[in-house]
């Protein structure tokens, strides 16, 4: 269970989020510009919000009352970008080994053969990042993030740089991800559409205020 | 013609001298200003502007200036240099080691310059995915923007190493003109126009300068479009 209690406030914004997911798989919804990223960066440990409270399974990862705040390679949440942000310099196998890295062998979730597999980029694993597609950056960014062992899987618009073409190809792999795999996940996106594939549980936020739907 | 050609070992020792300079001047100068670089292009803190200036200064003051500085830091009278000298019996002012520190003085601006240019476009979001993935900082940096500022590294290097070649004023300020010890090719250069008939061998001292030169320049060349392939970005 997830539960996230967060104010921020800049210039000409200000997030007044408290919200408790308990389903696996969460939609947040809102137009651009609305705080949904900002909330995402919260939760990461990105942006420190100016109070608030951000508990993982009854692991505190920050409280402002406390002065607890975890950086973000101790949260242990797998990002998946908008824009990938695959490592340039490393090839496609390198980029899923890097995220082994950090994980003893023994706590390891999944091996990099499973994920090959599953989101079928085997053919894949010699090349550099610039040579793939978008939509190959996608699901080798989504894998990458797997094998990190996450215990909560964040998607920002992993669909919204791809075109309608690409987008298809990847949508049945978030579904296999969202469906075969025991991650807490959340998934961010401005399109309804995109985020009915995927869930039917879904948070709306709109200009910084969170009001949580229930499924 | 090729008369001219004919190194004689002074003059080759004198190349010798230069190259063994330049190089320790670099070797040195190299995680100190990687450091600087890193702190200065991803830093934020109270000072950093004088910490910016200090670095560039010997880069905007005439060389003599740092060279006599140095003579009243490390000098065997100096500040500093005269603990080292009495308590080592360590002494900088007037050896080899001294030209490479006056000549690490002029070059490490040139070579925080391109390495800071270099980390700074390295994208931060990279760098917050590798953390994502359980990288912690010092992790993200050895593996992610260090790699990826190679080229402007590789850059820094080899204008260091040419401005450590071409060092004159610091270098004689400091340490003199002693043949064999601190005479490098500038400095050669020089003493061969101040002497009748020396304007030959300062002839062969010239060609030789420019032929270090552009070997270097080609050589940072062909090395930086090595490293700019290895993180996937091509130049034409």
């Amino acid at each position: 269970m997830i539960k996230i209690q967060a104010r921020l406030k800049r210039k000409h914004f200000e997030l007044d989020a408290s919200l408790q997911l308990n389903q696996r798989v969460t939609a947040i919804y809102g137009p651009s510009g609305a705080g949904k990223s900002t909330l995402l960066s919260i939760i990461a440990g990105i942006t420190k919000p100016d109070s608030g409270r951000i508990m993982i399974d009854g692991d505190c990862l920050y409280d402002s009352e406390l002065r607890i705040n975890k950086p973000i390679h101790e949260r242990k949440i797998g990002l998946v970008f908008q824009d990938g942000r695959l490592f340039p310099h490393l090839t496609v196998e390198g980029n899923l080994s890097y995220a082994l890295n950090f994980t003893p062998v023994e706590n390891q979730q999944f091996q990099l053969k499973e994920i090959v597999d599953l989101l079928e980029i085997r053919h894949l694993l010699k090349q550099k990042p610039h040579q793939l597609s978008g939509g190959e950056k996608q699901r080798v960014a989504l894998g990458r993030a797997l094998l990190s062992s996450p215990r909560l899987l964040m998607l920002d618009e992993p669909l919204a740089s791809l075109d309608d073409r690409l987008k298809k190809q990847i949508l049945p792999f978030l579904k296999l991800v969202s469906n075969e795999i025991n991650i807490p996940m959340i998934y961010i996106s401005h399109s309804k559409e995109e985020i009915m594939q995927i869930t039917d549980n879904l948070i709306d936020i709109q200009l910084g205020k969170v009001s949580y739907k229930a499924a | 013609m090729l008369e001219i050609l004919r190194f004689t070992p002074t003059e080759l020792s004198t190349l010798v001298l230069s190259l063994k300079v330049a190089s320790f001047c670099v070797v040195l100068s190299l995680v100190p200003a990687i450091m600087v670089a890193w702190v200065l292009a991803r830093k934020s803190f109270f000072g950093k502007s004088l910490l910016d200036s200090l670095v560039h200064l010997p880069l905007v003051l005439p060389p003599v200036v740092p060279g006599f500085m140095l003579l009243l830091l490390l000098g065997n009278q100096g500040l500093i240099g005269k603990y080292l000298h009495s308590m080592f019996g360590f002494s900088l002012a007037f050896t080899w080691m001294g030209a490479v520190v006056a000549s690490a003085v002029m070059a490490f601006p040139l070579m925080v310059r391109s390495t800071r240019l270099a980390i700074s476009q390295v994208d931060k979001g990279l760098e917050i995915a590798a953390q994502s993935l359980g990288a912690n900082p010092l992790k993200v940096f050895f593996t992610i923007t260090l790699p990826l500022a190679m080229p402007g590294i590789i850059t820094g290097l080899i204008l260091g190493f040419s401005r450590s070649l071409g060092e004159f004023g610091a270098t004689i300020t400091f340490v003199g003109n002693i043949e064999h010890e601190t005479r490098t090719l500038p400095l050669a250069i020089y003493s061969y126009t101040q002497i009748p008939d020396g304007d030959l061998p300062a002839l062969r001292l010239v060609i030789l300068s420019m032929a270090l030169a552009l070997g270097a320049l080609m050589i940072s060349d062909r090395l930086e479009r090595k490293a700019n392939q290895n993180i996937g970005r091509h130049h034409d």
